[in-house]
């Protein structure tokens, strides 16, 4: 009987090796940018906004940019990695092989999971110089940074399934991602909005990860927790049973 | 139904090593239709060391991308020593070594990596994979190159590596999608008696080829498929057995004119070379008693292609015959 923990420790090995050995590309570009962040808003113009939701803005904005960094590397590096393995035609060893499905894609998105959860701990490390970091709930923290990262990694892969090019994987981050990720509450709080646009906000489910992370660094949240949770959960059920849907139909991957 | 027992060398076998009934294939998009595969059928005995040859387009590589789960059949059965690819499929791939035409592996990787991670994916232990991967690069003499990148290898190099590769999980059946192309003979005649020294060892062998010769050389069986399919699946000796006509070109001493041979159909190429069609039955020495009657010497003498080779081509042009027939 074929071992699946060895398969699935096969793949994240891979795919650990594969952003490790371009860490130039994969580690630094987020710590630099984040840097940036901290500098500019956090320092610069935060100084003048003052307080946000009963915080200095440079400590409302961290928990946001930590998820920022973790939702964009969580998503890049299965996106990438799942698309260059279908280009390569190298995600053939892995069809001809007795591995299911569900493996092949705990196997992807445990790879971005780590990448998105090493450079959020790069990220958070950069803010400590910046911040005096406090933490509310461990538990609604760590929930919600592994949950996140597995939805976009789900995502990701979901986007490198019907990827045609390489276009096609930096399409979705630049025209849905980034600003789904800039509206959904990382720089400021859905209280300053107008009623309208906070119902709007409220359809962008980057709101409920970023209100829910914020709450376990600073226990404060524009959404109702429990709802951001149950959110969260359902993201990433349905994200999964996509992905499996699609890997099971063979589309983009089998002719 | 074109199928066969399961015998090699014209002794029965214990079981099949793969099954294939009545499997159709048709591709659609948007614009057109193909059907690739139109119901075929075919057995390969364990042990079998088997040709599927077929011209380009033929369905070869469709066939062997539906035993190996790489493309999906619109219908019919195929079983891997008794293991259905639908309803046992795990179990049907643990059983198959695939060495596909294109090269397939992370050209970033490391020849190590590659082969390790191919084993991880057949459930095989670190440290049993090291020790296979040390065999097997050792075997396929890429041992030297184990911490080179997939990109840094010779075309040849990159074949072996998809062979060590295919044999990291020690299958039963190992098949060769054109394993040799591009390779040069030297390389190419290594790997003959590597694959046939893998036979020798009891694995089963499927190979596609666009080298008759080699086919002709290696396999006991053969199945020749045109246009989605089947049109011979028989045992080696007997298809050769049918080809009528053979070509062979003769060396000679200069001649003047045109020589005379009766009864043999000739072409005179140059003034030292004639070709000669002698067909089943006729024999040859008639043809140097001809020659040495008109004090034409014969030097030396080759058939002018691959017996294999004639018989495909003839079967091939047959198979275009009769489906411009077939459109009329």
């Amino acid at each position: 009987m074929l071992s699946y923990s060895v398969a699935l420790k096969a793949i994240l090995t891979k795919e650990c090796n594969r952003f490790l050995r371009i860490w130039v590309q994969t580690l630094v570009p987020p710590a630099i940018t984040m840097t940036l962040y901290f500098v500019i808003f956090g320092n610069l113009v935060g100084s003048r906004i003052g307080e946000m939701g009963g915080f200095d803005y440079m400590s409302f904005i961290v928990p946001g940019l930590i998820m920022m960094s973790v939702i964009t590397n969580s998503y890049s590096n299965v996106a990438s990695s799942f698309y260059s393995a279908k280009f390569q035609r190298n995600i053939e060893e892995l069809l001809v092989a007795p591995v299911p499905n569900y493996i092949i894609i705990l196997g992807y998105i445990g790879g971005g999971m780590l990448r998105g959860l090493l450079v959020g701990l790069i990220v958070t490390c950069v803010s400590m110089l910046f911040v005096d970091i406090q933490i509310h709930s461990y538990t609604i923290l760590i929930f919600t940074v592994l949950l996140t990262s597995m939805v976009f990694s789900l995502a990701g892969l979901i986007n490198a399934i019907f990827a045609n090019s390489f276009d096609d994987i930096s399409i979705i981050p630049t025209f849905i991602l980034t600003p789904l990720t800039y509206l959904g509450g990382v720089f400021y709080s859905l209280t300053l909005l107008p009623e309208i646009w906070q119902d709007i906000s409220k359809i962008n489910p980057i709101v409920y990860m970023v209100n829910a992370f914020r709450y376990g660094f600073l226990g404060v949240s524009d959404v109702d927790l429990t709802f951001a949770v149950i959110m969260i959960i359902g993201f990433t059920v349905i994200f999964f049973a996509l992905a499996l849907y699609l890997i099971n139909k063979g589309i983009g991957i089998r002719s | 139904m074109n199928t066969l027992e399961p015998t090699i060398n014209g002794k029965k076998t214990a079981m099949n090593a793969l099954e294939i009934t009545d499997l159709k294939k048709t591709y659609q998009s948007k614009s057109r239709t193909v059907e690739a595969l139109k119901g075929i059928s075919l057995n390969v005995a364990q042990g079998d060391f088997f040709a599927l040859l077929g011209p380009n387009g033929a369905g070869k590589s469709t066939t062997i991308g539906i035993i190996s789960s790489l493309v999906n059949k619109t219908s019919g059965t195929v079983k891997v020593f008794g293991y259905d690819i639908d309803s046992d499929v795990e179990a049907a791939k643990s059983q198959i070594g695939l060495v596909p035409q294109e090269f397939n592996f992370n050209m970033f990787e490391t020849v190590l990596q590659i082969v390790l991670n191919q084993a991880g994916y057949y459930g095989v232990e670190r440290t049993e994979a090291l020790i296979r991967a040390e065999k097997y690069l050792k075997q396929t003499d890429l041992w030297e190159k184990r911490n080179a990148r997939g990109r840094e290898l010779s075309g040849g190099m990159k074949r072996r590596l998809m062979i060590a590769r295919a044999l990291m999980h020690e299958p039963k059946i190992l098949i060769l999608d054109e394993p040799t192309a591009g390779v040069d003979i030297e390389i190419r005649r290594g790997m003959w008696e590597f694959l046939k020294d893998l036979n020798a060892q009891g694995i089963t062998i499927i190979l596609t080829t666009h080298y008759l010769e080699e086919a002709e050389m290696l396999c006991r069986n053969i199945a020749i498929i045109d246009n989605g399919k089947i049109g011979q699946n028989t045992n080696m000796k007997s298809l050769l057995a049918t080809l009528n006509v053979e070509t062979f070109v003769l060396d000679t001493s200069p001649f003047e004119g045109s020589p005379d041979l009766a009864d043999y159909h000739h072409q005179i190429v140059d003034d030292h070379t004639i070709e000669v069609e002698v067909k089943k039955g006729q024999g040859l020495n008639a043809i140097f008693k001809q020659l040495d009657t008109q004090d034409i010497q014969v030097l030396s003498m080759r058939n002018k292609a691959n017996r294999l080779e004639e018989l495909f081509v003839r079967l091939v042009e047959e198979g275009k015959s009769n489906q411009a027939k077939g459109d009329k």
